[in-house]
């Protein structure tokens, strides 16, 4: 197949970004999109050009590093996978691909297509631990955990933080990533006795970092490669307005 | 107080004073309605017609105990305390939203699009638009062509004889059908109750009670336009 490209460059933080336009020639179905960016990129090299700068390791849908916007969908065409999971049979010979940078304040652009999206790691370090007690390993089942619970909490913990979520959302919030990594504590045992400075502590966090609110679109479930539900978003809801009128909110702000 | 001003800081709970003074009018707006029909309430000719009865029911209510026009001044300072709550929450929420995304994509595809989620901001400004014209209108009787302070049904009859008029009341109340409708099925969300258990009444409840609210204010001006509801 043989694809037009419209790329967005940027050299540094700071430098104003464009976008520009390659070729890529003779790709084939069975490539992943980022075999795909690697091709285009040793071309580029040999021209003597920068080669497009973007994020990625593992490249099976679990690290969460590779997410950028493929056609103006975050992970692209494709539900539920990462970037480094989309094949280029998904496109067809003679298409044009924009691709461009996750965008929202919180998230600097770097360089190219890679974003700083470590104001999610401030979100989670706000409450995304739990109390216990060290020493020698509890015994397998010693707290028992209701089957439906144990569910929820597996669902929630399967965020793998690519910040999808908040590209797709029209209000760049990052509610949904956010009550993912609350609810997976939360829904468990070992999870209530920070349940709710935790839930204090990421939101507070989370406007902190500048992300904005949620308006219940629901952009966000669809964008996430994990299939996070936005009913994590009204349980975080729910947890907060029980910390601030508990006064647990303001306890853990000092004042 | 101090918990709930921390409340109103977070962004959460912004969304949640938009969800309660939505609903505190969401009351409001099927209480209003469901006075409006008695227009149709059929009418023997003898002392007050139901409708300017009604009004002056409303005038009283509480008196004696209340001062006259009491309660019915409480309510509307309570709707106008909600206006001002609602109207000032959605805007810090748009302006934090905004600066949350400064640079916008070179091509974005929304993957969900409801008309009325992305309506809510546009259709709250012409809602608020209308509620001051609708007030000048038929409350205070400055823009209507012959008013007469208390002849409700009379003030109804003589101001939709205009079909300008009447449209612009169903393009409000349209917009106000649709605001409730993306409105009634979020406050759900908002306000923590969102579980596969209400999942399945969510959407119907808010087409439900938008559209009833939809029909329920257009039958007035529209039944006038066609003489249905004619001078008495
Ligand atoms: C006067 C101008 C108004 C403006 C500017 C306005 C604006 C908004 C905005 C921006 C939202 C949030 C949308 C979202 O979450 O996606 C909202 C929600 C809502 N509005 Fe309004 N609105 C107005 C009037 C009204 C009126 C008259 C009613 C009731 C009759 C109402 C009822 C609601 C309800 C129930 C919600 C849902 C709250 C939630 O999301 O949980 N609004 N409004
Ligand atoms: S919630 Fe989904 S889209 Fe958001 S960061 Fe986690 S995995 Fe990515
Ligand atoms: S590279 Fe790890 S999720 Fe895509």
């Amino acid at each position: 197949m043989n694809l037009t490209l419209h790329v967005w460059r940027q050299p540094s933080p700071r430098a104003k970004g464009d976008f520009r336009t390659y070729e890529a020639a003779g790709i084939s179905p069975t490539m992943s999109f980022l075999d795909m960016l690697d091709l285009v990129n040793e071309r580029i090299t040999q021209e003597g050009e920068e080669p497009i700068a973007f994020e990625h390791d593992c490249r099976e849908g679990i690290c969460g590093s590779c997410g950028m916007m493929i056609n103006g969908v975050a992970h692209g065409p494709q539900k539920l996978i990462t970037a480094c999971q989309l094949h280029m049979r998904s496109f067809s010979d003679g298409d044009e691909i924009w691709i461009e940078p996750f965008r929202a304040d919180s998230f600097p652009v770097m360089k190219d297509l890679v974003v700083d999206r470590a104001a999610l790691d401030r979100v989670i370090e706000a409450g995304g631990y739990i109390s216990v007690r060290t020493g020698s390993a509890p015994d397998a089942n010693a707290v028992p955990i209701p089957k439906p619970h144990a569910d929820r909490a597996f669902d929630a913990a399967a965020c793998i933080g690519c910040g999808a979520c908040v590209a797709a959302c029209p209000n760049a919030s990052a509610m949904l990533f956010t009550a993912a990594k609350a609810a997976h504590l939360s829904y468990l045992p070992q999870g209530q006795t920070e349940r709710y400075e935790r839930a204090a502590g990421m939101v507070t966090a989370h406007d902190e970092e500048g992300f904005g609110n949620c308006t219940n679109h629901g952009a966000c479930q669809e964008a996430c490669p994990k299939g996070i539900s936005v009913e994590y978003i009204s349980r975080l809801n729910r947890d907060f307005l029980r910390a601030s009128l508990s006064g647990i909110a303001a306890a853990g702000r000092g004042d | 107080m101090r918990r709930v001003m921390t409340l109103y800081e977070s962004s959460i709970g912004k969304k949640v004073a938009m969800a309660v003074s939505g609903l505190l009018l969401v009351g409001f707006v099927v209480g209003h309605m469901l006075g409006n029909l008695k227009a149709f309430q059929p009418w023997d000719g003898v002392g007050m017609h139901p409708l300017d009865a009604y009004g002056e029911y409303l005038r009283t209510l509480g008196y004696p105990v209340l001062p006259e026009y009491g309660l019915l001044w409480g309510v509307r300072l309570a709707l106008l305390l909600a206006i001002g709550v609602h109207i000032t929450a959605a805007f810090q929420l748009w302006r934090q939203s905004r600066s949350a995304r400064s640079s916008s994509y070179g091509k974005a595809r929304p993957q969900v699009f409801s008309y009325a989620s992305r309506t809510m901001r546009w259709g709250g400004v012409i809602i608020l638009f209308f509620v001051v014209y609708h007030l000048l209108h038929m409350t205070a009787g400055t823009v209507h062509p012959d008013f007469e302070y208390g002849a409700v049904y009379q003030n109804l009859v003589a101001g939709f004889q205009s079909p300008l008029i009447v449209a612009v009341y169903l393009i409000a109340v349209g917009a106000l059908s649709l605001h409730l409708y993306h409105g009634i099925w979020s406050v759900f969300a908002t306000l923590g109750a969102q579980n596969p258990k209400v999942e399945r009444w969510r959407r119907p409840v808010a087409a439900l009670v938008s559209g009833g609210l939809f029909v329920g204010y257009a039958a007035v001006p529209l039944a006038v336009l066609a003489g249905i509801l004619g001078p008495l």
